[in-house]
């Protein structure tokens, strides 16, 4: 049976040089779990949208061709008649929210479908237990973490009992722990109740060993397949692929426990090697001087519920430090408090020696910059090219420092288009640059790689490698464990607003369950972290 | 796991041994006192009535002993049923405005306000007023008169701003929502999605404050206000868009069995009749409107919007996850606000009005008092509510 059909469906925006989807021809058969893959701006959202009619429907823009879901055509069926076979997770989940907990939350769209007061009731209870939600149905919304908001999204869109799910992105926001958790439930979905889930994903790492069909976007065009057979010949692809691509494993594992049952003979062999040279540059000898950040007893959050209690921090020139732990561990309040936007309840902060409450104007921005969750919040001249030549004057540098910085983050940006307009990945790198104009020796990131396509985020590593080489310190809060093993020298675990690991980057990765990166799972027990090093090791003759 | 994936709405799954019509929510509740005291919360409109009473009662006089009862009473019911939630605070934030009211409504009365009685309290410089506004006075003579009058005044805005207040921390709007008729339902969607977007503006005010410390920018208070406009409107406004798609997307303004113009017909009656009770409120609030506005008019109003929410309901496909039910505590807390309302705005008592002329210490009779005091019964009749688990996680 088929669920979703394409037929050659080409959609263009009102104002846009070139069309958004082109000519797509797409059969998805029902129970089938689809990844959809691309890069940022290549479409996907719109193909996503296309299926509950939100496209056309909602964004408007000219569609040619048709889509069928479920049997109905979607030029006569705006989304709200396809409620009842479509559940749609969007990207920010709290932004779609329209209860105010969670149990009303979930009945939400029953209620628009006139759903019966007693099914209702019941079907409630069966998403509440799907979703080992039980605990929290009568919280508040706002008052839940990020990866538990997820969990509530989607089971408000289970509750109608869709035939088909689509999601966009649904753990690109959450911890590795969460993402888990959300995965395992749309993979339960799937199997035991013959759903049809259709989710785009940049973290392939977490869930292309459950996709059943891989669709690739690329400007426009899809490309469907077997995820072994995209993934072999995909320029970009998450560890566990990129390994077997160089062990030359057949066929190509796409999860760990297949990649560690073929990885018997690589441990042997990695194993009679001299020990990994870490990816991240070793820390230069400059470290043991003084702290140029350093944290002591920070208390903050509020008043009723501490989000850090008493957390001592301090990274030394040339660290690049990783906080990590849950949503909602208190990680991006520290960040604040070393860039001196938020005060503290107690304690002291010293960044380059003095307090960055203290410090304002380009004084501040010359010693501590920080990267926010939403990097747009930095921005707000209208046109990229007033952007970065704000960034110049507040800076004090010279006239295209900061362009210059984009133009090796992230070539190609049009510099009169708006900074809203431009995808995450060029906001990000945008962001980036107009902090760094002002070249402060620390730098502070904040989740960086959420929404960003492996292409960008590569080249992200490469320009945070350059900064630590450079000698700034750089401190990151990040969920994404295959960043950190690239990157990170040191890692910091946060939970519950206190620290409870601190170490080298190694140590402390290798032995979680939850933060070790891919190739660690893999290889374990040998200390290897990432496919670099191991590419490395075997190049050495002998 | 018995979820069938193909039923559609509407229909039942196969119960195996379960006879139909005992669903829970459904059955009707046996009386009895043992059951209202389970935990649970009050019907919204329950609250709101007792609000909207106290409120009525508050507009009436400006006696401060009655007033400060009435905001005693609000204060005790919010203290024993707030729910251990966001919306909580709202008692608290109105107590707040009240308080900028009194200070406001005072300077008002000192500064423009005819000079009444003989108690001079002080003089402030008076300043002169071209002829064609000579009815005006600015400044002057103040008195010891005035100065109670404008706090008197002050205090009741401030206590009607506490009975909205109350009714918001102790009902989240959402959830008066969801007792709005059907023929409404889109309409209080709307209103809700526009009072929650305030909070979520203040949020992006403050994030974006931040950002512009950030980026090394120092200025003024509102200059760096002016600047940081730009965004907050932005981001404020992608938000709306993207709840606007999501609750398309989950079925919000499907269209039921009824017409274009029966549409039209029902929301037609219902907003007149609605004028209507707007109107006679207005006749009971306003001690100078004439009586026929009053009364007549509420009755006549609600009777036509009544007419038209059930013509309405009636095609509507829309249903109700767990109505809150209405039982005993709802009648007993809806009658105490509406008794109180009635009393107030019938009653010949003499000390609803505050005396003036001579400036003499309030009084109130033993009636009026215990009239207010009659409304804290909430505190102890309804049920406790719920456990909500700890939170933040």
């Amino acid at each position: 049976m088929t669920a979703v059909r394409f037929d050659r469906v080409t959609v263009a925006y009102e104002g846009a040089d070139r069309p958004a989807l082109r000519d797509v021809d797409l059969v998805i058969p029902e129970g089938e779990l689809v990844l959809v893959v691309g890069e940022t701006g290549c479409g996907k959202s719109t193909l996503l949208r296309c299926i509950n009619g939100l496209v056309p429907h909602f964004t408007g823009g000219a569609m040619t061709g048709r889509v069928l879901v479920a049997g109905r055509d979607t030029r006569t069926h705006p989304p709200r008649e396809l409620a009842d076979v479509v559940g749609m997770v969007g990207q920010d989940p709290i932004a779609g929210f329209v209860a105010e907990v969670v149990e009303d939350e979930l009945a939400y769209g029953m209620e628009c479908l006139g759903v019966p007061a007693d099914t209702m009731r019941r079907r409630v209870e069966e998403t509440l237990d799907l979703l080992g939600l039980a605990d929290l149905r009568a919280r508040p919304l706002a008052t839940l973490s990020g990866g538990q908001r997820q969990r509530v999204a989607i089971g408000a869109a289970l509750t109608s009992h869709p035939r088909i799910l689509v999601l966009d992105e649904p753990t690109s926001a959450l911890d590795p722990g969460a993402a888990e958790e959300v995965l395992a439930a749309l993979q339960r979905l799937v199997h035991d109740l013959g759903m049809t889930v259709v989710l785009a994903e940049h973290r392939l790492e977490r869930v292309v060993q459950y996709a059943d069909q891989v669709l690739v976007v690329a400007d426009g065009r899809v490309q469907v397949g077997e995820p072994a057979a995209m993934m072999a010949g995909a320029p970009v692809a998450p560890p566990v692929v990129e390994l077997g691509r160089l062990a030359g494993w057949q066929p190509l594992p796409l999860s760990v426990r297949d990649a560690r049952r073929a990885a018997t003979g690589l441990r042997a062999r990695l194993r009679a090697l001299p020990a990994p040279v870490a990816d991240p540059l070793p820390v230069p000898a400059v470290v043991s001087g003084p702290a140029a950040v350093e944290a002591r007893g920070i208390t903050a959050g509020y008043p009723r519920v501490p989000v850090l209690r008493r957390v001592g921090l301090a990274a030394g020139p040339g660290e690049v430090l990783a906080l990590m732990g849950r949503n909602g561990a208190g990680k991006s309040t520290l960040l604040a408090v070393l860039a001196g936007v938020r005060a503290p309840e107690a304690g002291t902060v010293r960044v380059g020696g003095h307090d960055p409450l203290a410090l304002s104007g380009r004084a501040l921005i010359s010693t501590v910059g920080l990267v926010p969750q939403e990097p747009a919040d930095l921005l707000y001249a209208t046109s990229v090219q007033r952007e970065l030549a704000e960034a110049d004057d507040t800076a004090d540098a010279a006239p295209g420092t900061a362009a210059r910085l984009l133009a090796a983050l992230a070539p190609g940006i049009d510099p009169s288009a708006h900074p809203r307009d431009s995808s995450e990945g060029q906001r990000l790198a945008l962001a980036l640059a107009v902090v760094l104009a002002a070249a402060p020796p620390v730098l502070l990131l904040d989740e960086p790689t959420r929404g960003l396509d492996y292409g960008a985020k590569r080249r992200l590593v490469g320009l945070l490698r350059q900064l630590q080489a450079a000698g700034h310190t750089i401190v990151l809060a990040t969920h994404d464990v295959e960043l950190v093993a690239e990157v990170a020298t040191r890692v910091a675990v946060l939970a519950d607003g206190e620290v409870v690991a601190d170490g080298a980057a190694g140590d402390v990765v290798r032995g979680s369950p939850l933060f070790a990166p891919q190739v660690a799972k893999i290889l374990a027990p040998e200390p290897w972290l990432t496919v670099g090093e191991v590419e490395r090791a075997l190049a050495v003759p002998g | 796991m018995a979820l069938p994936t193909t039923a559609r709405p509407g229909t039942l799954a196969p119960v195996g041994a379960g006879a139909p019509g005992t669903a829970p929510g459904t059955a009707p509740a046996p009386p009895g006192r043992g059951r209202s005291r389970l935990p649970r919360a009050l019907h919204p409109v329950a609250w709101w009535a007792w609000a909207l009473g106290l409120m009525v009662a508050a507009a009436r006089t400006t006696n401060p002993l009655l007033l400060g009862t009435i905001l005693g009473v609000l204060a005790l019911v919010v203290a024993a049923r707030r729910p251990d939630a966001p919306w909580a605070g709202a008692f608290a934030a109105a107590l707040r405005l009240g308080a900028v009211v009194v200070v406001a409504r005072t300077l008002l009365q000192l500064l423009l306000g005819p000079p009444i009685g003989i108690g001079v309290a002080f003089r402030l410089p008076e300043l002169a007023l071209p002829d064609w506004m000579a009815g005006i006075r600015l400044g002057g003579i103040v008195t010891w008169e005035s100065l109670y009058v404008g706090l008197c005044e002050g205090l009741r805005l401030a206590v009607m701003i506490a009975c909205a207040g109350a009714a918001n921390a102790l009902s989240a709007p959402s959830r008066l929502l969801r007792s709005v008729p059907a023929a409404l339902y889109e309409l209080g969607v709307a209103v809700v999605v526009a009072l929650t977007f305030a909070p979520h503006l203040l949020d992006d005010a403050r994030r974006v404050r931040a950002a512009r410390r950030l980026r090394g920018h120092e200025e003024g208070r509102l200059r760096g206000f002016a600047r940081a406009s730009g965004p907050v409107l932005d981001g404020a406004l992608e938000r709306s868009i993207q709840l606007a798609a999501a609750m398309d997307s989950r079925g919000y303004g499907r269209a039921g069995t009824t017409t274009v113009g029966e549409r039209r017909v029902q929301a037609g009656l219902v907003l007149a009749g609605f004028a209507g009770v707007l109107v006679g409120l207005y006749g009971l609030f306003d001690a100078s409107a004439p009586r026929w506005l009053g009364w007549p008019l509420l009755a006549a109003g609600a009777l036509v919007a009544l007419l038209g929410l059930r013509a309405a309901g009636r095609r509507s496909t829309r249903t109700a996850y767990r109505p809150d039910p209405w039982r005993l505590p709802e009648w007993a807390t809806a009658a105490s606000g509406v008794l109180v309302a009635v009393a107030f705005a019938t009653a010949t008592w003499s000390d609803l009005a505050v005396a003036v002329t001579p400036l003499a210490w309030p009084a109130a009779a033993v009636l009026p008092l215990a009239t207010v005091l009659l409304a804290a019964g909430p505190a102890v009749w309804t049920p406790p509510l719920p456990a909500l688990g700890r939170w933040p996680a």
